[in-house]
């Protein structure tokens, strides 16, 4: 069902080429990006700067190819820490109810109230900007979805005959949660993971654009953030880079569309 | 009715403070202590200062007791004075308070209105050019960095077709006072902000107004409807709308969040000035009260539109009793 889907099929050949540039660029290139390599303010499209240069005379393109890399792994690491966090707060609120729940959703709701980038931007002051510090601030304040879907599923499985069937048997509470009604539960968390990442790496672009990524690694925000101020002299070094966030997250999206149509098909927004 | 409503404000009072304690706690577990900023930002200081500066600001006392302090504080409305401007925090959030909600309202309301409005249309003709154009609006809107839009807008308003202004809330020679002329200017200077910061809701929303009205319009009231003979405006509008916008308002609410981060992003774009640049500035300099106080009240506010959002949800449908 999924490789009837056109668009979904755009999206996961649009991310395999970035991912492809991601991981073998640098290995072709070998360049620093952060090098000054030509003369500044080069314009796209001349011969020794494909995609022309910034205004400190860093090549666009090689930016392009390296900055994917931290953007990349922090969106994936990123969204995988806020998925696990949010399916393991959801399916002991789902599963066990009562007060675990009740618990559980106070600090859902604690974490849903919390302004997320500016709590993100403090954590990341606070403990030096890196990738590190980066990856765990996105995570922690991005889980809630994830566990309300969690929570959701769970409410409605617990009741199940097969469900207590298990329990009949004897089945323990870790076995029934995580070997039994987890794998059902799948298909909508697969979806809301899928669009987590893409969250993820916008999220990441954001605190690089504002000067909060880690300094030693080039990024796509990061490019963006530092020409801002002469962007009316080199356009394409703000152009270029958004185009390539757009793209990569464009194509999470459209990935994660096509698995909701294929996994959902009840839930499939017309 | 009234036990629901005190016991709901306890619950948003509640997670205000937890906010409030927790970046206490976070600021005060940090490497590095405010001081230590000052003394650094000021090129150096001795000793005896910095011992000195600890005692004023009271950083010598054990955390427990500097968390009762604020808090007390706090509780009296007094935020503490920012570190880099020696202003009260509480003065200089309610100067920037007014720049940042004209944004986030205008950009929420054009969301919604336009929104739902082509949301609603287009559910008229499901497989048309209008449903078309909200299917692949919505995934530019979501997949496009909100900040890189406000630039490329910057660029094109700037340079190739400049009849908007791309920065600031008014214009250099502008002298304010509030007449017809001032808000004239203030108006051309929201309307690529506010524009930027709708994108995203603008998309989300006509997608959702789109389903949900599509859904609404196969269900058996709006049959009836139909065989009553009333005309299909009657029906869109009198019958269908209603259903239709509940989730529209039920995200909205929710997203308040949202909305907060991305105007801090456009209003470093467009340079307004406002709380969400206050914020972003206030990081760098590591102006901890400043950053709290911006962080209770972001909170504060947020709770607020979630309660809004539930009352206006209960309002719409009538259906939905207190949980």
């Amino acid at each position: 069902m999924f490789a009837r889907n056109p668009s979904a099929i755009v999206g996961m050949v649009m991310l395999l080429t970035m991912l492809a540039v991601a991981i073998a660029g640098p290995w072709i290139l070998q360049a620093d990006p952060f090098e000054i390599a030509y003369a500044p303010l080069t314009p796209p499209f001349s011969a020794e700067a494909w995609l022309g240069t910034d205004y400190l005379g860093r090549d666009v393109l090689t930016t392009l190819v390296y900055g994917g890399r931290a953007t990349l792994l922090v969106g994936a690491v990123a969204a995988t820490l806020s998925v696990l966090i949010g399916i393991t707060l959801g399916a002991f609120a789902g599963y066990y109810g009562g007060r675990v729940d009740a618990v559980l959703m106070r600090i859902t709701e604690f974490f849903q109230v919390l302004p997320a980038l500016l709590f993100a931007m403090v954590v990341v002051t606070l403990f030096s900007p890196s990738l590190v510090t980066v990856t765990l601030a996105i995570g922690i304040v991005s889980w809630t979805g994830t566990a309300r879907l969690t929570r959701a599923e769970f409410l409605k499985y617990r009741v199940l005959e097969f469900v207590r069937a298990e329990r009949a048997i004897g089945a323990g509470d870790a076995r029934i949660i995580w070997k039994v009604i987890l794998p059902n539960a799948l298909p909508p968390l697969i979806v809301s993971a899928t669009l987590a990442v893409g969250a993820a790496i916008l999220f990441e672009a954001g605190l690089s654009f504002l000067g909060l990524g880690d300094p030693n690694q080039m990024s796509w925000g990061l490019m963006i953030g530092s020409s801002r101020q002469y962007v009316l002299s080199c356009w394409w070094a703000v152009a270029f880079p958004g185009m390539a966030i757009f793209v990569t997250v464009l194509a999470v999206s459209l990935i994660g569309d096509g698995l909701n149509d294929a996994l959902n098909p009840k839930l499939r927004a017309r | 009715m009234l036990r629901s409503l005190i016991s709901r404000l306890l619950q948003g009072l509640a997670l205000v403070l937890a906010v409030v304690v927790l970046n206490f706690i976070l600021v005060h577990a940090a490497p590095g202590d405010p001081v230590e900023t000052i003394a650094g930002a000021s090129g150096g200081m001795s000793p005896e200062l910095m011992a000195q500066l600890r005692t004023q600001y009271g950083l010598d006392k054990p955390l427990p007791v500097q968390l009762g302090v604020y808090l007390s504080q706090v509780a009296r409305g007094d935020l503490g004075f920012s570190y880099f401007f020696n202003l009260p925090v509480s003065e200089m959030i309610a100067e920037r308070v007014p720049a940042t909600l004209l944004l986030v309202v205008s950009a929420v309301l054009l969301a919604f209105v336009v929104g739902t409005g082509i949301g609603v249309l287009s559910a008229r003709k499901p497989n048309g050019l209008l449903s078309q154009f909200i299917t692949v609006l919505s995934l530019v809107g979501f997949a496009a960095p909100i900040f890189w839009v406000g630039i490329m807008l910057v660029i094109l308003f700037a340079s190739i077709w400049p009849i908007l202004p791309v920065a600031g809330m008014r214009s250099i020679d502008s002298s304010g006072g509030g007449g017809w002329a001032d808000m004239v200017d203030v108006a051309q200077h929201l309307i690529l902000p506010a524009f930027t910061l709708s994108l995203v809701y603008l998309a989300q929303y006509s997608r959702l107004a789109r389903s949900a009205m599509l859904d609404v319009l196969g269900s058996d009231f709006i049959r009836t409807a139909r065989a009553k003979g009333l005309t299909e405006s009657v029906v869109l509008y009198k019958h269908a709308l209603r259903n239709a916008l509940l989730p529209v308002v039920t995200v909205l609410g929710l997203q308040f969040g949202n909305v907060l981060a991305g105007a801090i992003l456009v209003e470093t774009v467009f340079n307004w000035p406002g709380l969400g640049r206050l914020a972003f500035e206030s990081v760098l300099r590591r102006d901890y009260p400043t950053i709290l106080g911006v962080l209770l009240f972001s909170s504060i506010v947020v709770v607020v539109m979630n309660q809004v959002t539930d009352l206006a949800y209960r309002l719409i449908d009538p259906r939905i009793k207190t949980s």
